[in-house]
């Protein structure tokens, strides 16, 4: 497959996710908002900013409506949802003939939707309503993807896309969150702390699943546990860096050259680093280095891929 | 009911002049043509909303298949379907076979001229085309002087633009040598006219166009460079913001070969790569869509980025076939067109089987006289532009227009040639509810490898603004499906 083709279906893929998370984790945050005994709005808006990785231009101005309008439809801001859907439906216009119509359909619906006038009214009366609809939107797209498009190499750069950024995307989060989590045992009994707990669940889409693993019991430790190392739930960054690694496997089961030791071994440490830590162990150590080591990773695996895969400089590929 | 007025029929018709322009369906007397009987009792037996709904159905199918092109100057991504008109052209066997044979006939002179005049330029020594008018083409190219090509194949894709005249006859107004487009509107035409009319189409025994794909692939294949079997053919888009973007997808996808840009290209060693994510993966052949002057900014534009540095000298190198070869537009020049009748006389020793329409040369002084005091009845025409721009049409144009392209012809004759202005064939068109005629022409599609290959009918273009005569898609044209008739 041209390198092209699988940089724009990777980056396609990519674009939806940071829409999808940036979406989920503006609507929970909102919602907290609305209970005013924890942190304060501008506290809870500056959260929500450092785990969407601190794009710029987001101060806190007290008007919320305002600024959620401008996380979402400000078509300029590289962090907005509008901007994310926007260049995911650029990378597929320019890969149009490897998608199939329907993905194609379902993703110009979305982008209309974002652009149309209906949307900023219906932003104007319920803002969740707007947020849910634009998940569904993705959703239907993830669909669409997984049911009719051939699951060749280009459906595997649109898994890993999907999967390298959403792994990026929790650790950002949990580096953000993790320490207040754990830090505020005294003040359990408030309910403030269950509903601060729900909503850090709830950006993963964590919290029915957690209940079944866990019961609605909720601890620090087992949060952590259940995003970070959990192996069935698709929120979870091991999933998700397996997925990665099932992604790149087949990438190079589908093509005909040998993976640079680098990359398999930069999936592989990863993976193992996931697989045979305890939350004990994390806990006891430095948590906030092992979050931070994560997203190391993940930025290096992106990186490699890219030399091997799509930006790869001639005299290397002329040398195999 | 008599076999020339199917009596329904007549209510059909709308504001429907029968003048001196030939008309497709009827002849002059109001008699619909034997051919057309079927068609025009199909129609009359049509209730009128039934017509519409399969208008309705025709154009929803082309949406929804993102058949659409770009319309530049417009809020970027702006994308519409290509018009269309419901009712097809019909077209003899005997008058096919003489657009077949005519065809091949040119193209075979055109492209040994291309040779001759790359090589030895014999004709130009024997004085059948003056040197000037070839040296002075803007798409001669001096590299290609003495560079073979595969097979000696310059032209392998071809779109000719016919029409025909008031006497019934074809002829040639314009030979497309570079990059022709429309391809793909005609088989998606015919994939949606099979679907609206089938019994109609099953009664009348058309022959199938449907196999061009696979044609242009043979074709491609067998100009591959020596020593390559199995050879890796590309399609190279300038991108997604081309016009005709959807064509090359489409192409592409029927094809399944992959659509390539300039930047997915690189060459070493005067070999041309396309970078995978398996590596690096040799280039054997390149359908070209992009323009001469883009292609490789070593050689040509230098300012271009979509072209690929390097492939005019692996190219040379015989490494790569990239198809059409470059410097190809000399032969389409309009003040050439006027040669080409000598042409087919210098190389085949045969007559012109389409004749050319009656061109003036601007670079002649007898004839430039004349056209500039005859300017009101005349079509003047830059050679360097297409796509219905940079044109005088006499009878409609001001005094003042007149002036101006007096004034810019004695300043740059050869950039002008004049031609009488045409009263080309008409095709009832459904307007409303009701047949009307307008001006049509008729685009083969030509692929030449091995040999000459014309698959049966082409696009045909439809001026649909009343009493328009131009059939751009730029201006305002549509298209019909054309039907070429084992019988008849």
């Amino acid at each position: 497959m041209l390198s092209r083709v699988a940089d724009s279906l990777y980056w396609m893929s990519r674009y939806l996710e940071r829409a999808e998370n940036t979406v989920r984790q503006l609507d929970v945050t909102m919602n907290l908002m609305l209970d005013t005994g924890g942190a304060s709005a501008e506290t809870r808006w500056q959260q929500l900013i450092a785990a969407l990785g601190s794009p710029k231009g987001f101060e806190w101005d007290g008007n919320l409506d305002s600024m959620a309008g401008q996380l979402i439809f400000d078509s300029l801001g590289h962090a907005s949802v509008t901007y994310c859907v926007n260049a995911a439906r650029e990378n597929a216009r320019q890969v149009r003939e490897e998608i199939s119509t329907e993905q194609w359909q379902r993703l110009n619906r979305l982008y209309h939707q974002m652009h149309s006038a209906q949307v900023q009214a219906q932003f104007r009366s319920s803002i969740s309503d707007t947020l849910t609809s634009v998940v569904d939107g993705i959703h239907l797209f993830k669909g669409v993807t997984d049911t009719t498009m051939l699951h060749g190499q280009g459906w595997h750069f649109i898994r890993l896309g999907r999967y390298l950024e959403r792994a990026y995307a929790i650790a950002t989060l949990l580096e953000v969150y993790q320490p207040g989590l754990s830090g505020r045992h005294e003040r359990e009994d408030t309910g403030y702390q269950y509903l601060e707990q729900v909503g850090l669940l709830r950006c993963c889409t964590a919290f029915e699943a957690y209940c079944q693993v866990y019961t609605a019991d909720l601890t620090a430790d087992r949060i952590l546990e259940f995003l970070l190392l959990n192996r069935d739930f698709p929120h979870a960054i091991r999933y998700c860096v397996d997925g990665v690694r099932q992604a790149v496997e087949s990438i190079q089961r589908t093509g005909g050259r040998r993976p640079p030791d680098e990359l398999t071994a930069g999936i592989g440490r990863l993976h193992a680093m996931l697989g045979y830590t305890t939350i004990g162990e994390i806990l006891a150590g430095d948590a906030a280095a092992f979050l931070h080591s994560i997203r190391g990773q993940c930025l290096r695996i992106h990186e490699l891929m890219y030399r091997y895969y799509i930006h790869y400089s001639i005299q290397s590929a002329l040398a195999i | 009911m008599s076999a020339g007025h199917p009596a329904e029929v007549e209510t059909l018709y709308g504001d429907y002049p029968l003048d001196g322009a030939f008309d497709e369906m009827r002849e002059a007397n109001g008699d619909v043509r034997p051919h057309y009987q079927a068609l025009a009792e199909t129609l009359a037996r049509l209730p009128q909303d039934e017509l519409q709904r399969c208008k309705q159905s025709a154009e929803l199918s082309f949406l929804t298949q993102g058949i659409t092109f770009t319309v530049y100057g417009r809020e970027e991504g702006t994308e519409r379907i290509f018009p269309y008109d419901l009712l097809p052209r019909l077209i003899t066997a005997p008058e096919w076979d003489r657009i077949e044979r005519g065809l091949t006939q040119r193209i075979t002179a055109l492209n040994l001229f291309l040779r001759d005049v790359y090589f030895d330029a014999k004709i130009l020594s024997d004085r059948i085309v003056p040197r000037e008018l070839v040296y002075s083409c803007k798409h001669y190219r001096r590299q290609m002087r003495g560079l073979q090509v595969p097979r000696n194949v310059y032209i392998s894709v071809v779109g000719s633009d016919l029409l025909r005249l008031n006497n019934g006859e074809f002829v040639v107004l314009e030979d497309n040598l570079r990059v022709p487009s429309g391809v793909s509107y005609m088989l998606t035409n015919r994939r949606v006219m099979k679907r609206t009319f089938p019994q109609l189409f099953h009664s009348y025994g058309v022959r199938p166009i449907e196999h061009y794909p696979q044609l242009l692939l043979a074709t491609l294949r067998s100009l591959a460079p020596e020593g390559r079997p199995e050879p890796n053919i590309v399609l190279l888009t300038p991108g997604v913001f081309n016009s005709a973007y959807f064509e090359h997808t489409y192409l592409a996808r029927q094809m399944g070969v992959d659509l390539v840009e300039g930047r997915d290209l690189v060459t070493h060693d005067n070999i041309v790569y396309m970078r995978t994510t398996d590596g690096l993966k040799r280039v054997d052949v390149i359908y070209r869509r992009v323009d001469d002057d883009f292609s490789d900014p070593l050689i040509f534009r230098s300012d271009s980025a979509l072209g690929c540095t390097g492939l005019f000298n692996a190219y040379r190198a015989g490494n790569v076939t990239v198809t059409n070869a470059f410097g190809t537009g000399l032969a389409d020049d309009k003040a050439l067109y006027a040669f080409v009748p000598s042409i087919i006389k210098y190389y085949l020793d045969e007559d012109p089987i389409l004749p050319n329409v009656k061109t003036y040369l601007m670079t002649e002084d007898k004839e430039r006289q004349h056209v500039l005091a005859n300017l009101d009845k005349l079509v003047v025409k830059a050679v360097g532009e297409s796509g219905g721009y940079g044109m005088l049409i006499g009878p409609q144009s001001t005094a003042q227009q007149r002036e101006e392209f007096a004034r810019q012809i004695e300043a740059n004759p050869r950039n002008y040639i004049a031609q009488p202005t045409l009263d080309f064939s008409r095709a009832p068109c459904l307007i409303g509810n009701r047949l009307e005629p307008r001006h049509v022409d008729l685009r083969p599609y030509i692929l030449f490898g091995d040999k000459v290959n014309i698959v049966p009918g082409g696009l045909t273009r439809v001026a649909l603004e009343k009493g328009s005569l131009v059939v751009n898609s730029s201006q305002g044209g549509g298209s019909k499906d054309t039907w070429v008739l084992e019988s008849h």
